[in-house]
């Protein structure tokens, strides 16, 4: 009887812990989508306290169709659909050469990438900025490269140890049936090393899709810049407007929130993968 | 002889793509900030060698000192606040039941989302007249509280605001990583002490921090380097609030911004150098304790 109820109490009491600290994490999510619906007027008498008394859509036409909010949108998606892309062909190439296959000087470059993951560089993006402001490459193709270049250390590590535990009896296979080494990269290596893949593509997505520095700096044209660097510039420009600008995070946050909540195992991994490497 | 070479051309290929990316962005970069550090360069005349003036400058500037302290402020809280936290959000959730998958999730939220849209997330939350509406400070009111109402992003509480909120951004992230630890340690430790007639403080001391070591230091070396990095929340949340909450990435951003890329470079070699100083001494410091308790990770 003594330890049932010891027991419900020590229960009670990490779960009030648990559901308050949960809570606060939740919260402030709620209330951006609840005032995001209010008009300036309701929310200046509630401070987005209480739900809307009707569900107003005109906070979001404005942000997405007038301010543009629908281009920046497109910029991330095509900015981190190439990086990713460019990242997993570059790095699988590299892991799989790294892992399988000979060649002179195969070891010294191979802690080359690893120390450049583990070196700080807090200051890493001014001489990538001024390389790329003289080679004329401040666009598109600039930040793209730079960012793949953010990714490749790491993914070519996950790679690499994924393809050394492999055996290599199904690439010996296709070897007699007279695959090349590129062939066999690409019909046997990917494939076997999906679930590595799935690590790699999260963390780089969720990379490319957050990073600000370098994009404020590269992208002054309001017609390239991704959703961060956009965000940033409408709240500057619209300090007073709060229900607008509670539309807008919205946009660039629920995306985001309902693929974690859908994908969450692989988002844990990929957000934890440059962790558990050191 | 001659196939040889080819073959051993035809897989070196295989890296090429990599190493053409990586050295143009990663090596030439590396060796390009030490260059620029001994540069006065504006970015649009000539640069002009200057010696070792860029760090007298900065190493005397009273700017550069209080962004390192307001950096360090901040990791003081992440260290403590943040990771005390955590550690407790995972002793808790690896003992319950129900709901486990729950906590999980909403714990790991904030670390998904940009530092971007929680900085003006929370500035819409803090932020009084004219920027805010004082939304925290109104629903401490509702909520029977109203002695914690003050005023969060002004001047006497601005740091300490800040600090917390990146310890609310990065505890989920420290959760994950300690919880993992916990639930690698094998169930018969503990069955093995409690039979041993260990009571569960004792559990706690002798079985589950000595076998946490190695995760604990990983957590702290990584919240170091991290929160010493932190900057793109801080513009969003108080934009500097007048160098109250100026960090070093921001005193680097900020010139480069202002076209005088030398001392940008250097501040970021002293911050380097710094950090990865501080990386090496926790790294021999956490081999020692290993050693001392004799375990290893995993």
């Amino acid at each position: 009887m003594y330890y049932q109820t010891k027991k419900i109490v020590i229960l009670i009491v990490l779960h009030t812990f648990l559901l308050s600290v949960a809570l606060s994490c939740i919260f402030p999510f709620l209330w951006m989508i609840n005032v995001s619906f209010k008009s300036q007027g309701e929310f200046d008498v509630d401070y987005g306290l209480k739900l809307p008394q009707h569900i107003n859509w005109s906070n979001y036409k404005e942000v997405v169709l007038k301010e543009g909010f629908w281009r920046y949108f497109l910029n991330s998606v095509f900015y981190t659909f190439i990086t990713v892309i460019l990242i997993v062909i570059v790095s699988s190439l590299a892991a799989y050469g790294f892992s399988r296959l000979q060649f002179p000087g195969k070891n010294v470059i191979f802690y080359l990438f690893l120390a450049a993951m583990m070196i700080p560089l807090p200051a890493g993006f001014v001489p990538v900025y001024i390389m790329l402001k003289n080679l004329h490459l401040l666009n598109r193709t600039g930040y793209v490269l730079a960012m793949t270049n953010m990714g490749l250390s790491l993914s070519i590590y996950l790679l690499k140890t994924f393809f050394d535990q492999l055996p290599r009896d199904l690439e010996d296979a296709a070897r007699i049936d007279g695959c090349n080494k590129l062939r066999i990269w690409w019909h046997v290596g990917l494939p076997l090393v999906a679930p590595a893949l799935a690590v790699v593509v999260i963390f780089n997505a969720l990379n490319v899709w957050n990073e600000f520095v370098l994009a404020s700096l590269m992208f002054t044209n309001d017609n390239l810049m991704p959703l961060q660097v956009g965000l940033m510039e409408f709240s500057n420009k619209m300090v007073t407007q709060h229900t607008l600008i509670m539309a807008a995070l919205t946009v660039a946050a629920l995306p985001i929130i309902l693929l974690y909540i859908k994908m969450q195992q692989q988002f844990v991994k990929g957000l934890t993968a440059g962790a558990l490497v050191g | 002889m001659n196939s040889a070479i080819k073959e051993k051309g035809v897989n070196f290929s295989f890296i090429l793509p990599a190493l053409f990316i990586f050295s143009i962005f990663w090596i030439y970069p590396f060796f390009y900030t030490f260059i620029l550090s001994f540069q006065e360069n504006d970015l649009i005349s000539l640069p002009k060698f200057v010696g070792f003036n860029n760090f007298r400058v900065v190493l005397t500037s009273s700017d550069w000192w209080s962004s390192m302290y307001n950096g360090a402020f901040i990791t003081f809280w992440a260290l403590t606040f943040q990771n005390i936290l955590a550690f407790m959000l995972a002793l808790a959730v690896d003992r319950v039941i129900r709901l486990k998958k729950f906590y999980r999730v909403v714990f790991f939220i904030l670390p998904v989302l940009s530092e971007i849209i929680i900085g003006l997330l929370m500035k819409q939350v803090l932020a009084s007249e004219p920027v805010g509406r004082d939304v925290l400070n109104h629903l401490l009111d509702h909520l029977g509280v109203g002695f914690m109402v003050q005023d969060w992003l002004g001047h006497d509480r601005v740091r300490l605001t800040t600090a917390l909120v990146h310890c609310w951004k990065g505890f989920g992230w420290a959760f994950v990583i300690l919880l993992a630890g916990l639930q690698s340690i094998p169930e018969q430790l503990y069955e093995a002490a409690r039979i041993d007639g260990a009571n569960a403080w004792q559990c706690f001391t002798r079985v589950t921090v000595p076998l946490l070591m190695p995760v604990i230091t990983l957590v702290v070396v990584l919240t170091i380097l991290g929160t010493m990095q932190a900057f793109a929340m801080i513009l969003a949340l108080t934009g500097g609030a007048g160098g109250l909450t100026t960090v070093p990435v921001m005193m680097i951003y900020d010139h480069l911004r202002h076209n005088i890329a030398g001392l940008a470079a250097t501040e970021g070699l002293i911050l380097g150098v710094i950090l990865v100083t501080v990386s090496f001494i926790m790294f021999f410091v956490s081999k020692r304790i290993r050693r001392k308790y004799g375990v290893l990770p995993n």
